[in-house]
């Protein structure tokens, strides 16, 4: 196992101002492919966990009133004392293993992870280990449940102040992600993993083919087709995919204006920017075979 | 022009349907792990997950499909995760874990396991010593909800009946067992986090811990209830106490990692320090659970304080040759 994330990892020397990051992360597997992960975000990952905080305390909630519902049915003392039993253990497993059970299946990821398309991952590239994902779901203690005992705490004139001074020093753990670049929680410190985006994605059509067929007839010239590099292709496929009539409009028309398109008017802006769409990536892609790729519209072909 | 066939059409024509069948491989096994798969499959899938990679390769260098390179890498990622995911069987796992992982985890942590035991001796040593000399102290270390009438006002006769309390129906035991056992757990997982906020935290817990110990003895010692105080509590206490000190010493070993990082980074000594002590964790959490029973269980059915004494020191002597004894090399990591 060397697949390696390249880590944010601070260097002693004064360093050159870095670049905003854009979350993605170079990671390369074992057959030297970057797979390219995108770190999951803070809200993301904040999301996440007030869906799970809510399905633990739903299941709890849930069992309370069951058994509750069980102890006064009866009516016995052994089956209110057997009920006691299973709650305290029940809230014990909740608390403590509904992220480490969740987390060590295949998915890697709680049902609020799955949720926001996040998972776990080792920050080494290499397996997550059972120890790892104990560890970083053990420091929820400090991250989680100590900064709740201060806020759940009342005191006065000294007490108070303590209780002040807790909150701020555990509110430091709840922080912790918003102050490094790649959001590890202090879970994710002690344990080597991280969190990343690792959406499901459909394969969609090919617009160069499949879109709106009626490509044939409109042709350009090379002249029109060199109006444009990579950059700008990628633009307009998104703005195809996405398909907003307006914007689909606008578009069609600077790139008429652009490239001094004068014939028939009847061809609708759908069907112009689909045949543009496909020609320009034609073009693109034959030049890319030779060795040139054309940044954008800059880079003169 | 758009007659032409691009190149990325035909790349993609011919490996789409791989491509498929991976996909549809992965959703099975993302949701059933890796039981749902056959045996053809799951050899097939390594193969599948290679080819992935190696389109994923190609399609950035020809395609400028986007829609179609942000599938292949989603696709890959998620076939990465699951052909070098972790797929042992739990059932070997949880053996590897007792015979080997665990008690190594221990041994490899001696140093702290020391100092946290020596803390908590500390403590007990000196509350003992200060509520013997003066017992006012015993207020200072024991909070009034748990010492629950035994204190230094209570008479040598109420003090023994606490030792030797009878419940009565099975039910009750088992409900104090899973108190027990739950509060005594989120305990040690509490005292193994809080080592993190290097060391000093754990530190005062484990101490703290050591004064409710000697503070507790020294009330009943002077009522002359030594012995039998010691079998009350050690019955269970051996297991509990070692139990807390070693998650003492998973937090001293992750927060030492963190202050002194030595030559490796403070991220990967941190993580290093973290798994190991995780590993010691599960492990103390079984502890607790037996400690947890026999507090429950044993002390309240067994009345007599050689037998007591004599399971405290069986157990400490079972638990002691389970992590020290010198094993052969070898065996899964």
């Amino acid at each position: 196992m060397t697949a390696a994330v390249s880590p944010a990892r601070g260097k002693r020397a004064p360093r050159p101002r870095r670049p905003p990051d854009d979350g993605w992360r170079e990671f390369v597997t074992p057959e030297g492919v970057d797979l390219r992960l995108r770190i999951g975000s803070f809200s993301e990952r904040a999301g996440a966990f007030i869906l799970d905080a809510l399905i633990i305390v739903g299941v709890l909630i849930g069992l309370s009133l069951l058994l509750a519902a069980l102890a006064w049915r009866t009516g016995m003392k052994d089956t209110a004392e057997a009920a006691a039993v299973i709650w305290l253990l029940g809230f014990f497993l909740l608390r403590n293993f509904y992220f480490v059970g969740f987390e060590m299946r295949t998915g890697a990821a709680t049902p609020g992870k799955r949720a926001m398309g996040l998972r776990v991952a080792a920050r080494d590239g290499g397996r997550l280990t059972a120890s790892a994902v104990f560890a970083r779901n053990a420091m929820r203690e400090i991250e989680v449940f100590l900064p709740m005992s201060f806020l759940f705490a009342t005191g006065m004139g000294v007490d108070a102040a303590l209780v002040v001074l807790g909150a701020i020093w555990s509110g430091v753990f709840v922080l912790f992600p918003l102050f490094n670049r790649d959001r590890l929680r202090l879970g994710d410190l002690a344990a080597g993993t991280m969190v990343i985006k690792a959406p499901r994605r459909v394969l969609r059509p090919d617009l160069a083919r499949d879109g709106p067929s009626l490509v044939g007839g409109i042709a350009f010239t090379e002249a029109q087709l060199d109006a444009y590099g990579v950059k700008e292709l990628h633009v307009l496929e998104n703005v195809l995919r996405k398909g907003d009539r307006r914007v689909v409009a606008e578009v069609s028309t600077r790139i008429r204006v652009k490239i001094g398109w004068d014939a028939p008017l009847e061809v609708s802006d759908k069907t112009f920017l689909a045949a543009y769409y496909a020609g320009l990536r034609a073009r693109l892609e034959s030049r890319l075979l030779f060795g040139h790729r054309r940044a954008d519209k800059f880079d003169r072909p | 022009m758009a007659e032409l066939e691009l190149k990325s059409h035909r790349f993609r024509s011919e490996r789409e349907a791989d491509w498929r069948r991976l996909e549809t491989l992965l959703s099975r096994v993302e949701k059933g792990g890796a039981r749902k798969l056959k045996r053809d499959e799951l050899l097939e899938m390594p193969v599948l997950y290679r080819q992935a990679l190696s389109s994923l390769s190609m399609a950035r260098a020809i395609s400028l499909d986007q829609g179609l390179i942000a599938y292949l890498e989603s696709l890959c990622t998620r076939a990465y995760f699951f052909v070098y995911g972790t797929r042992s069987r739990p059932l070997e796992r949880l053996a590897g874990f007792f015979l080997h992982e665990w008690p190594r985890a221990v041994q490899a942590l001696w140093r702290e396991t020391a100092v946290s035991a020596l803390l908590m001796a500390g403590g007990t040593v000196g509350a003992f010593s200060l509520v013997s000399r003066d017992p006012d102290w015993f207020y200072g270390f024991i909070p009034q909800a748990l010492a629950a009438g035994r204190d230094p006002t209570a008479s040598t006769q109420a003090l023994r009946d606490t030792l030797y309390a009878k419940l009565t129906g099975h039910e009750a035991l088992s409900g104090l067992a899973a108190f027990l056992f739950t509060h005594n757990a989120q305990i040690a997982i509490f005292a193994f986090a809080l080592g993190f906020a290097l060391c000093l935290p754990t530190a005062g817990l484990m101490v703290f811990n050591g004064c409710m110990l000697g503070a507790f003895l020294a009330l009943f010692a002077s009522h002359g209830l030594a012995l039998p105080a010691a079998g009350w509590l050690m019955i269970h206490g051996v297991t509990e106490l070692f139990a807390v000190t070693l998650a003492g010493a998973a937090g001293f070993s992750i927060g030492w990692a963190v202050a002194f990082p030595g030559e490796r980074t403070r991220i990967d000594a941190a993580a290093e320090a973290g798994r190991r002590g995780a590993t010691l964790m599960a492990g103390v959490v079984v502890m607790l659970f037996v400690a947890g029973l026999l507090e429950g269980f044993a002390r309240q059915l067994i009345q007599n304080d050689l037998v007591r004494l004599s399971i405290a020191g069986g157990s400490a002597v079972a638990w002691g040759l389970y992590f020290y004894l010198p094993r052969p090399p070898g065996g899964p990591v």
